[in-house]
Formats: C-alpha cells, sequence, structure tokens
C-alpha cells in the first residue's frame, strides 16, 4: 500500500471515529438541550410580544439566535467531519487512478487530510470564538480541500487521457 | 446485453472469489445498494407528497404564532409554536430516514470494498455483513416509526419503543464496522494477508472510469458551490433570520398585523433559499460519492460494456439535474422542483439496473456458467 493512500484511508477512519463520537457526545449531552432552548426562546419571545413587551421579546429573540448560531454549526461540524472521511477513503482506495508521481499524490493526499481537518474545526471553534480566526481557519480548511480536490481531478484526467 | 469473455480478465482471482454464494462481499454489495435504492425511492416520495406540504404548514403555524401575538393571547402562541415542533419532527423523522438509509448503503460498499484487507473467518465476516444489515434497516424504520409510535407502551419517561429499536440497530452498525476495522488492523500485522490483492480494484472499464471522473468532478462543484455560499450567502441569511424575526415580534407588540404577514412571509422566503443552498450542495457531493463507489464496482455488472457506459452516463445526468433544478425552485417554481424530482429518478432507475446486473452475475456465477477467461 502506497504512502499517500494510507495516508488518507486511515486519516479517512480516523476523522470518521473523530465525527462519530463528537455527533454521538453532542446528540446525549447537548443537543436536545439545544433545541428545547431553541424552541423555549423563540416562544418567550412571541408570548413577550402578545404582553406588549417588547424588551422582554427582544431578549428572548438574542437568546435564540445565539443557540441557533451554535446548533447550526455543531450539527455541520458532525456532518463534514464524517462527510469528509468518507470522501478520503473512496479517495484512499481510488488513488492509483491519478497519474502523478508518488511525492505529488503524497503532496495532495497531505493538503486534503489537513483539510479535512482542519475546516470543520474552525467551524467549530466559531462557537466558542466570535472573532475572525475561527473563520480563518475554516476558510483555509476549505481552500485546501477543494484545491488537493481540483488537483485530484487532474491527476485523473491525465490518466483518463494516457488510457 | 451480456459481456462475454471481458469480465474475466478484468476482475482478478481474488474478487471472483470475495462474491461466492451468500459471500459476505455479495452480500453487502447487493445489500448497500438495495439500501441506497429504497433510500432515494423514499426520498423522493418525501419530497413530492410530504416536504413542500409539511413546510406549508409550519409556515402557518408561525404565522398563527405572530397573529396570537398580535391578538395579546399567549397561550395560543404557546399552542402554535407546539404545532411547528411536530410538524417540524415529522419532518425531521422523515429526512434522517432518508439519509440514514443512504449513508448505510455507502458503508456497506465502502466495507465491501474492504474486504479482501479484513483479516477475518469468512463466516465471522458474513455474521458480521448480516449483523450490519440487519441494523441498517431497523435503524431508519425505528427512526420513520417514532413520529407514530411516540411514548405508547414504553418504559421510559422520554424514549418511545420506537427510538429504541433504532438506537439498538445504530449500536448493531457500530460494532460490525468496528469488527470489520478490526479486521483491517489485523491484516497489517499478519504477513501471509499482506500478500492478497484485490482484483476489483484493479478494474478499469471505461463505466468505471466516466462514473469516477464524474462522481469526483460533482464532488468539486459541491465543495464550489458549498463554499460560495457560505462566503456570500450563510452570514448574510442567519442576520436575515434574526431580523426578520425581530420585525414579527416587534410588529405583533404593535398590534401591526400587515406588518406581521410581511415579515412571516419573507421569512418563508429566507426559509426557502436556505433549504434550496443546503438540498444542492449536499445532494451534489452524495451523488458524487456514489458514482465513485459504484465506479469500482463495475466489473460485477453483468450487462455488456455500451450498456453499462450507457447506464453510467444516466446516473451522472440524474445526478446533475437534481441539484442544479433544486437550486433553479426559486426561480423557476415548481417547473424546477418536477425536473429536480425527474433527476432522481433517472438516478434510481440507473441503480436499479446496476444492481439488476450484479444480480445476474451472481446469477450466472452460481450456475458456474461463470468462469475465469470465458463467460456469458
Amino acid at each position: 500500500m502506497s504512502a499517500g493512500r494510507r495516508l488518507l484511508i486511515v486519516g479517512g477512519m480516523a476523522l470518521a471515529l473523530l465525527g462519530m463520537i463528537y455527533g454521538g457526545w453532542y446528540a446525549v449531552f447537548a443537543e436536545h438541550q439545544e433545541l428545547d432552548g431553541i424552541g423555549r426562546s423563540l416562544t418567550a419571545s412571541f408570548s413577550a410580544a402578545a404582553e406588549r413587551n417588547a424588551r422582554a421579546a427582544q431578549s428572548a429573540l438574542e437568546q435564540y439566535r445565539k443557540r441557533k448560531y451554535d446548533y447550526d454549526r455543531h450539527v455541520d461540524v458532525h456532518g463534514h467531519w464524517i462527510g469528509l472521511a468518507m470522501l478520503l477513503i473512496v479517495l484512499g482506495i481510488g488513488l492509483d487512478r491519478v497519474s502523478f508521481s508518488e511525492q505529488v499524490k503524497m503532496l495532495l493526499a497531505t493538503a486534503l487530510v489537513l483539510g479535512s481537518f482542519l475546516f470543520p474545526l474552525g467551524v467549530l471553534l466559531e462557537t466558542l470564538n466570535h472573532g475572525s480566526e475561527p473563520r480563518a481557519l475554516a476558510v483555509a480548511g476549505s481552500a485546501l480541500v477543494i484545491v488537493s480536490l481540483a488537483g485530484m481531478t487532474l491527476g485523473f484526467l491525465r490518466a483518463q487521457n494516457s488510457n | 446485453m451480456v459481456d462475454s469473455g471481458r469480465l474475466g480478465t478484468v476482475v482478478g482471482i481474488d474478487a471472483e472469489s470475495a462474491f461466492r454464494p451468500m459471500s459476505a462481499r455479495r452480500l453487502l454489495v447487493l445489500g448497500g445498494i438495495g439500501l441506497i435504492l429504497v433510500g432515494m425511492l423514499f426520498g423522493d416520495i418525501f419530497a413530492v407528497f410530504v416536504l413542500h406540504q409539511n413546510a406549508a404548514k409550519v409556515g402557518e403555524s408561525l404565522s398563527s404564532a405572530a397573529h396570537a401575538a398580535v391578538a395579546g393571547d399567549a397561550r395560543a402562541v404557546a399552542l402554535s409554536f407546539q404545532a411547528v415542533g411536530s410538524f417540524l419532527e415529522n419532518r425531521g423523522t422523515k429526512v434522517d430516514t432518508h439519509v440514514h438509509m443512504i449513508a448505510f448503503g455507502y458503508l456497506a460498499l465502502m466495507l465491501a470494498l474492504f474486504e479482501p484487507w479484513v483479516a477475518l473467518r469468512e463466516s465471522t465476516r458474513k455474521n458480521l455483513a448480516w449483523t450490519f444489515l440487519f441494523g441498517a434497516w431497523l435503524l431508519p424504520v425505528g427512526v420513520f416509526l417514532i413520529h407514530y409510535v411516540g411514548l405508547a407502551y414504553s418504559p421510559l419517561e422520554a424514549i418511545g419503543w420506537a427510538s429504541i429499536f433504532a438506537d439498538f440497530g445504530g449500536a448493531l452498525v457500530i460494532l460490525a464496522t468496528l469488527a470489520y476495522l478490526f479486521g483491517v488492523a489485523r491484516r497489517f500485522r499478519r504477513p501471509e494477508w499482506a500478500a492478497k490483492e484485490d482484483g476489483l480494484l484493479a478494474d478499469r472499464s471505461m463505466a468505471g472510469r466516466v462514473l469516477f471522473a464524474g462522481g469526483l468532478g460533482l464532488v468539486l462543484l459541491g465543495f464550489l458551490h458549498g463554499a460560495y455560499y457560505a462566503g456570500v450567502d450563510l452570514y448574510r441569511h442567519e442576520a436575515l433570520d434574526y431580523s426578520l424575526l425581530s420585525e414579527m415580534t416587534s410588529t405583533a407588540a404593535a398590534r401591526n398585523g400587515t406588518a406581521v404577514d410581511t415579515a412571516v412571509g419573507e421569512y418563508g422566503e429566507l426559509a426557502g433559499e436556505k433549504a434550496v443552498n443546503i438540498a444542492a450542495h449536499a445532494h451534489a457531493i452524495e451523488f458524487g460519492l456514489l458514482a465513485m463507489l459504484l465506479g469500482f464496482f463495475q466489473g460485477y455488472v453483468r450487462l455488456c460494456e455500451s450498456w453499462k457506459r450507457n447506464w453510467a452516463w444516466l446516473l451522472l445526468l440524474g445526478s446533475l439535474v437534481l441539484p442544479v433544478f433544486v437550486l433553479l425552485e426559486l426561480r423557476l417554481g415548481l417547473l424546477a422542483g418536477g425536473i429536480a424530482d425527474a433527476g432522481g429518478l433517472l438516478v434510481i432507475l440507473a441503480l436499479l439496473a446496476m444492481w439488476i446486473g450484479i444480480v445476474r452475475y451472481t446469477g450466472e456465477m452460481d450456475a458456474g456458467s461463470v468462469s475465469m477467461g470465458a463467460r456469458g
């Protein structure tokens, strides 16, 4: 098994495990509380409006915004880690169809594994820090994924042409 | 339609022997594609008969909540949000059924690819494949029934029987997958297994290459669209979600029913815009991954090369049509929705044809008419 293929398959399995463990933890300890909180704060906001209490309505809506922001990102992180892991494993199995030297394939595989880990991590960190650093990490991670995926596609097309 | 004498040179001895009657790989390939087929069919039926109607009911309940706030009726507000919760649960369990069936189908195909690298006895692998498939069916069926069974006869306060069976199914899937991973890890420590090569991965038929290249292209398109959406629309949509709800509550407090209706209408449009973008992104990537996975198994599809190519192109066409026309739903309305559903049907049709091709291969293999170098 080539080093690039091993990196993609082992990296994919590790990422899938990380995504599942994170998803399992989130489902058991946080998801229901977060969903309940979203529903409660929306109801509280509209109930406060019914009582003509605009300040309470606004405050409950602020709670909703924060919880919804976190919830969307937690679910995205879980989905993207596992989805990217599946892609890594499939690409690892089919890496010998990519017509590049072993060094280039290793470089693409490294960039893909790194990007697949960093992009959802950046999204996760956005729930802890609303500054620009986590966002920059997510953008850099997704750029690595897209560039390396484009490289793999190019390598595959080269193999097609040579056939 | 049968290709004679071709497969023997494409699929090596290991790939062929790994596909014996009731072998683990055969169970996982046929069971996995079956799961994906049923999951997609369920998704298409759900999209046509449930999704839009359910979204309309959620919108109506939100509007009722806002008008109850205008009327100063806090109790009616709470009841309306309870209805929203119920509609969302109904929708959520159906989406989960669709997604889990397809995801488990993908996982089954991946485990089938790993078969030759799993250092476990064939009987153990077969038992694990059955366990995996049983769990992979039990979980989505259980999730589908959650909305209907509720807490009836449940021994627990918050979790019903349907959830208990769904969780049990999930546990079986995890157990079987972990056992497969254990087998792969064991393989690296046993030199007698290390020499085994899988002939299936050496298949370079045109249909396989079309599926792999097209799949990779779809995944790339899906990522580019996702990056564009995250960069241009995501934060704007999040800000708009908050500001429209804020407008609803403030205008309701001011008893301005007309302004409430305007905000509710805009909120519905926003929800639609978000939903089509996410669905297009997810479907492009998932169909791409499916095409790549199916590309590996073309050696087992017992149809002639030209038909295999046709089905591969049809699958890719449907895989492109569905996400593109889902995106166009906002501009073209139901017409685009109908074309997107037709794209989904093309994928289902092509997948069914490949599944039948694999069944034909197994039938001929079991009858003894398939042998190395001379088939058909």
